[in-house]
C-alpha cells in the first residue's frame, strides 16, 4: 500500500515534492472515510432491520416487510424519518454537553473499526496494541452516556445514565480480564498476530485450546453483551420502566445515533470474540491466489461474527432483564471472580505447554461438539412436540 | 437524612414522577416516588385520571341502560361486570334466570377469564423486559377474541348479559370450534409456562418480591387471585356459588411460595397460570353439558324492582367484585357502588413500596393485576 | 351464622345502641348510632364467634334527608356476612373513622369524602382521591351541579351536530 502511493507520488500525481506524511495522512483518512461510512453506518442500518425480522420471527410476527423487498430499506426509511425530524432540545438541559453526548457514544463505536482485521490484508491499521487500544476505545461509550443522562435535566435519564455508567465500567472489568488469556498464549497485543497464532481447523481456535479459555470465552460473550446495553443487560434503557433511559429526551437522528452505536456495537463486540477466540478469518487454503483468499478470509471472519450477531439478537428476544443489583451482584460476585481464575489457569497452562496442547484441544472440541449437538436434539424434539404449524421460511 | 458520616457531603432523596403516562404502569396511573437512588423510600400512588363517573350515570340510565357501560368498568373482564349488575338486578327483582342463559354466563365469563389472565402473564412478561411472551400470550388471546366475536359481536366491551340472562344463543358451530380451541390452548399454557415460567431470571426478578401475609391481604381486602397466592383458599364461586357453579368440579389454586415467600409475586403470577388451567376444565365441562331451553329470562322493559338494596359478589378476574345497589322503586337506580379488586390493591402498593427498588415497583402493580378503569370507575 | 343472629348478638350486647334492624330482603342490614360505630367495629372484629375480618364494602348513599354510609362485613374465618349503617345529617356528615381497624377503610373513606362528602374524624390521610383536588362539590350528591367551567376549560360543551347544522346554514346562505 505505502509503495503504490510511492508510485503515484514519483509519477506526479501530486505536483512537485508533495510533503510525504500528508500524502499518507490524506490517505488514510479517505480509506478509514470508506470503512467507517460505507461499511460502519450501513451495517448498523441493516442490522437493525435483521433485528427486527429475527425478533418478529422469535415473537411469532413477521416484522418489517413493506419498504423493499422483504422490508431490506426499512433502515433507510427509519433514517430518513429521523433526520426529518424536529430537534428537539429541553429548555432546562446543556446544550453543548446534550448535542455532544451522541457523538461521544458513536465515537465510541466507529473508532475500533481501525482495527478489525477483516482479512489478512485488509485492516485498516494493524497497531501493535491492537486490544488494547479496542478496549480503550470502546470505553469511550461510557462518557457519553453519562453526559446524555445527565445533560437531559430529566430524572429519569439520569437513573438510566448512571445505571449504563455502572453496568459498562463494571463489565470492562471481566472483558478485560477474559482478554488476557489469549495474550498469554500468543504473547502479542496485535489482531493479525492472535489471529496467525490460531489456524483455520475449529479444533485450533483458541476457544478450544484449553478449559479455562472456553470459559473465558463464554465470560466475554457475556461482558460484552452487557457492555453494549443488550438485553438482559438492557436496564439502561429499560422501556418499561424509563421510557427510553438516557435517551428519552432525544429525538430525531440524535437519538438513533445512539441506536447505531448499540447496534453496531454488536459487530464489533462479534469481532473481538472471533478475533480472540474463534480464529478470526482463517480459512482453509483452497488456492493460491492471494485475492481469492482474501476474500474467502474475509467470508469466513464475516461468517463468525454475524452468527455471533444474531445470538445477541436471539438472546434479546428471549430474555428478561436482570435487576440493577442482581446485575452488579453478577458482575463482582461471579464474573470477576472466574475470570481471575481464568487468567491464572492460563498462565499456569502457559506455563506447563508452552507451545500449546494439541490433545487439550481435541477434547475440547470434542466437547464443544457434543454440547452442540444435544442442544440441536432438544430444540428437534421440542420442535416435534409442539403441534403449532411451523414453516421455516425466513424471508415471508 | 441529610447528614452522611463526611459532614460536606449532602445527600437527598429525590423525587420522581412515574406519570400518567408511562409504558408500564397499566393504564392511566401516577405515582410519586420518593426514591434514595434506586431504592424507594415510599411510592404514592394517585388515581382518578380515567373517573368517568360510570355510578352517576348508572342513576340516570335505569337498569336496562346501565348494562353497556358496566363493560365500561373493567374492559379486560367485561363479562364479569355485566354478570355483576345482571345478578344484582335479578335479585332485587327476583328474576330468575334459566338454566341455559346461566350456562351461556359460566362460558362467556371463564373465556373472559382465560383472555383476561393471558393478558396479564404477558404483560408480566412484558414488564420485565421479555417482549416475547407477551406476543405468545396475544396470540392466543386473539384466538378467544375471534370466538367471542362470534358469539356477541365485540372484541373488548361485550354487553352481552341482559337482566334475565344473555342476549344471543351460542351460534351454531361454535361449541365445536370453542372445544377445539381448548384442546389447542392446553398444550400451549404448559408450553408457555415452562418457557418463561421456570426461567432463572425471571425467578429471580419475581420471587421475593413483596410478600404479602394472610392477615395483611384480609385486612387490606385483597381479592382473587392477589388474595389466593397469600394461602387464604377463598373463591367466591366455591363458597359463596351463585349461578350453575355448583355444578361443575374445579380446583382452587392456592399460594404456596416454593418459590420464594409465600405470598410474594412470583405466586401471584403463579396463581394466573393455575387459574387458567382450572377455568379450561370448567369450559369443557360447561361446553358439554350445555341444556337447552331459553337463554333469556322474560323481563319488562321498565323495570321497577321494589325498594330495597341488595349486594352481589362475582368472582371476576380481577377478584371478588362487590356490586351494592339501591333501588327506590322507580325504574332508575338511587345507587350503584362497583368495590373492584384492584381498588383495594392500589390501597396496599404504598405500604408495601417502602424499601423495594423502582424495577420491583412495576413488578408489584404487574403481580397485583391492577387494571385503572377498575380504580376510577 | 345469619345476618340476623349476628344482629341480635350485638343487640344483646350494645342494646339500644343498635337503633334498629330491618328485616328487608334480600340483605337485612342494621342501623347503629354513629357515636357508638368505633366500639361496634370492634366488637365485631374481635370477637371470636363473629370474628369480622375483612371490611368488603363501604358505600356513601345521599337520600334526600340523610346521608348513609353502609358498611359490608364480612368474615373469612367463619364465612358469614353482615351489614351495619349509619345515618348522618346532610349538611355535616361527621363520623369516626374505621381505618384503625379494617386497613382498607383508607381508600374507601377517601372515595366515600371525595364523592359524598362525608367528614371521617381521625382518618390519616383523608383527601380527594377521584376527583381533582380543588375540584367544587361533591359529585355523587343529588343537588350536584356541576361548576361551568373548571380552570377556565369549560364543562358545557356545544352539541358538534348543532353546529354542523350551523355551518350548513351558513353555506346556504352563501
Amino acid at each position: 500500500m505505502q509503495n503504490w502511493i510511492d508510485s503515484l507520488i514519483a509519477a506526479g500525481d501530486f505536483g512537485k515534492n508533495p510533503p510525504r506524511d500528508l500524502v499518507y495522512a490524506a490517505f488514510i483518512f479517505a480509506l478509514s472515510a470508506v470503512v467507517f461510512l460505507g461499511v460502519a453506518f450501513p451495517f448498523a442500518g441493516i442490522v437493525s432491520w435483521v433485528e427486527r425480522r429475527v425478533w418478529a420471527r422469535i415473537q411469532s410476527r413477521v416484522g418489517p416487510n413493506r419498504v423493499g423487498p422483504n422490508g431490506s430499506l426499512q433502515w433507510l426509511a427509519d433514517g430518513a424519518k429521523h433526520v426529518l425530524k424536529e430537534d428537539v432540545i429541553p429548555d432546562e438541559a446543556d446544550p453543548r454537553l446534550f448535542k455532544l453526548a451522541p457523538y461521544l457514544v458513536v465515537l465510541g463505536f466507529v473508532l475500533p473499526w481501525a482495527v478489525m482485521p477483516f482479512s489478512s490484508a485488509l485492516i485498516l491499521a494493524d497497531l501493535n496494541v491492537g486490544i488494547l487500544y479496542f478496549t480503550a476505545v470502546t470505553a469511550l461509550t461510557v462518557v457519553g452516556v453519562l453526559m446524555a443522562g445527565w445533560a437531559s435535566d430529566n430524572k429519569w435519564s439520569l437513573i438510566g445514565g448512571i445505571r449504563s455508567a455502572a453496568q459498562i465500567i463494571s463489565y470492562e472489568i471481566p472483558a478485560g480480564m477474559s482478554i488476557f488469556p489469549v495474550v498469554l498464549i500468543t504473547g502479542t497485543l496485535s489482531m493479525q498476530g492472535i489471529i496467525r497464532a490460531q489456524e483455520w481447523e475449529p479444533y485450533h481456535w483458541f476457544l478450544f485450546s484449553n478449559p479455562f479459555c472456553f470459559v473465558a470465552a463464554i465470560v466475554l460473550y457475556v461482558s460484552a453483551l452487557a457492555e453494549g446495553n443488550r438485553t438482559p443487560f438492557d436496564l439502561p434503557e429499560a422501556e418499561s420502566e424509563l421510557v427510553a433511559g438516557f435517551a428519552t429526551e432525544y429525538s430525531g437522528m440524535r437519538y438513533l445515533l445512539f441506536f447505531f452505536a448499540e447496534w453496531g456495537n454488536m459487530f464489533i463486540a462479534g469481532a473481538l470474540i472471533t478475533t480472540l477466540y474463534l480464529g478470526g478469518w482463517q480459512a482453509p487454503r483452497l488456492s493460491a491466489n492471494p485475492v481469492v483468499m482474501n476474500v474467502l478470509e474475509l467470508l469466513s471472519f464475516n461468517v463468525k461474527v454475524l452468527f455471533l450477531v444474531f445470538t445477541s439478537m436471539w438472546v434479546r428476544g428471549t430474555l428478561p432483564r436482570v435487576r440493577i443489583d442482581q446485575m452488579m451482584s453478577l458482575c463482582w460476585k461471579f464474573f470477576v471472580p472466574i475470570s481471575f481464575i481464568n487468567m491464572i489457569g492460563t498462565a499456569v497452562w502457559v506455563a506447563i505447554w508452552p507451545e500449546g496442547n494439541r490433545v487439550a484441544g481435541y477434547v475440547m472440541f470434542a466437547l464443544g461438539v457434543a454440547i452442540a449437538v444435544l442442544f440441536i436434539q432438544r430444540v428437534m424434539y421440542y420442535l416435534r412436540r409442539s403441534r403449532m404449524e411451523m414453516y421455516l421460511h425466513p424471508t415471508i | 437524612m441529610s447528614d452522611t458520616a463526611e459532614p460536606t457531603l449532602r445527600t437527598e432523596e429525590m423525587t420522581l414522577n412515574m406519570g400518567p403516562q408511562h409504558p408500564s404502569t397499566h393504564g392511566v396511573l401516577r405515582f410519586v416516588i420518593r426514591a434514595d437512588g434506586e431504592v424507594m423510600r415510599e411510592a404514592v400512588p394517585d388515581v382518578g385520571y380515567l373517573h368517568r363517573s360510570i355510578e352517576k350515570i348508572a342513576e340516570k340510565v335505569g337498569y336496562h341502560g346501565f348494562m353497556p357501560y358496566t363493560d365500561r368498568v373493567d374492559y379486560v373482564c367485561a363479562m364479569f361486570t355485566n354478570q355483576g349488575w345482571a345478578m344484582a338486578c335479578e335479585k332485587l327483582a327476583n328474576i330468575e334466570v334459566p338454566r341455559r342463559g346461566e350456562y351461556c354466563r359460566v362460558i362467556a365469563t371463564e373465556f373472559n377469564r382465560l383472555a383476561s389472565h393471558l393478558l396479564t402473564v404477558g404483560l408480566m412478561g412484558m414488564d420485565i423486559g421479555a417482549m416475547t411472551p407477551f406476543l405468545h400470550a396475544l396470540r392466543e388471546r386473539e384466538m378467544i377474541n375471534d370466538l367471542i366475536e362470534e358469539l356477541c359481536g365485540a372484541r373488548l366491551t361485550f354487553n352481552y348479559m341482559r337482566i334475565g340472562g344473555v342476549a344471543w344463543d351460542l351460534p351454531p358451530g361454535w361449541r365445536e370450534k370453542a372445544l377445539a380451541y381448548l384442546d389447542h390452548l392446553d398444550p400451549i399454557l404448559e408450553e408457555y409456562n415452562a418457557l418463561f415460567s421456570y426461567n432463572k431470571i425471571c425467578i429471580q426478578r419475581l420471587a421475593n418480591v413483596a410478600p404479602i401475609s394472610a392477615e395483611e391481604a384480609i385486612n387490606y381486602n385483597l381479592v382473587g387471585p392477589n388474595l389466593r397466592a397469600c394461602g387464604v383458599k377463598w373463591d367466591v364461586r366455591k363458597e359463596m356459588p351463585y349461578s350453575v357453579y355448583p355444578d361443575f368440579d374445579f380446583d382452587v389454586p392456592i399460594g404456596r411460595g416454593e418459590w420464594g415467600t409465600i405470598g410474594d409475586s412470583m405466586d401471584r403470577y403463579m396463581m394466573r397460570i393455575y387459574e387458567m388451567r382450572e377455568s379450561s376444565k370448567i369450559l369443557r365441562q360447561a361446553l358439554t353439558r350445555m341444556p337447552d331451553g331459553p337463554v333469556l329470562a322474560k323481563v319488562v322493559r321498565n323495570l321497577r324492582p321494589p325498594a330495597s338494596e341488595c349486594q352481589v359478589r362475582v368472582e371476576s378476574a380481577r377478584g371478588d367484585q362487590g356490586w351494592y345497589v339501591v333501588s327506590d322503586g322507580t325504574g332508575y337506580p338511587w345507587r350503584v357502588h362497583v368495590r373492584t379488586g384492584s381498588f383495594a390493591a392500589m390501597g396496599i402498593i404504598q405500604k408495601l413500596s417502602r424499601g423495594l427498588m423502582i424495577a420491583d415497583l412495576v413488578v408489584l402493580i404487574a403481580s397485583l393485576d391492577v387494571i385503572a378503569p377498575e380504580i376510577d370507575r | 351464622m345469619e345476618p340476623l343472629q349476628i344482629y341480635e348478638r350485638l343487640k344483646g350486647r350494645f342494646g339500644e345502641r343498635i337503633l334498629e334492624t330491618v328485616e328487608k330482603k334480600p340483605d337485612p342490614f342494621a342501623v347503629v348510632d354513629p357515636a357508638a360505630l368505633l366500639e361496634i367495629c370492634r366488637y365485631l372484629r374481635e370477637e371470636p364467634e363473629l370474628a369480622m375480618d375483612c371490611l368488603s364494602n363501604e358505600t356513601g348513599v345521599d337520600y334526600k334527608d340523610r346521608v348513609e354510609v353502609v358498611y359490608h362485613l364480612f368474615s373469612y374465618l367463619h364465612r358469614h356476612g353482615a351489614v351495619l349503617k349509619v345515618r348522618l345529617p346532610r349538611e355535616e356528615p361527621r363520623v369516626a373513622t374505621v381505618e384503625n381497624i379494617w386497613k382498607s377503610a383508607n381508600w374507601m373513606e377517601r372515595e366515600i369524602f371525595d364523592l359524598v362528602g362525608v367528614n371521617f374524624e381521625g382518618h390519616s390521610d383523608l383527601r380527594r382521591i377521584l376527583m381533582p383536588e380543588d375540584w367544587p362539590g361533591h359529585p355523587l350528591r343529588k343537588d350536584f351541579v356541576e361548576p361551568q367551567e373548571y380552570h377556565g376549560i369549560s364543562t358545557v360543551r356545544e352539541s358538534p351536530i348543532v353546529r354542523l347544522d350551523q355551518l350548513k346554514d351558513q353555506h346556504k346562505k352563501k
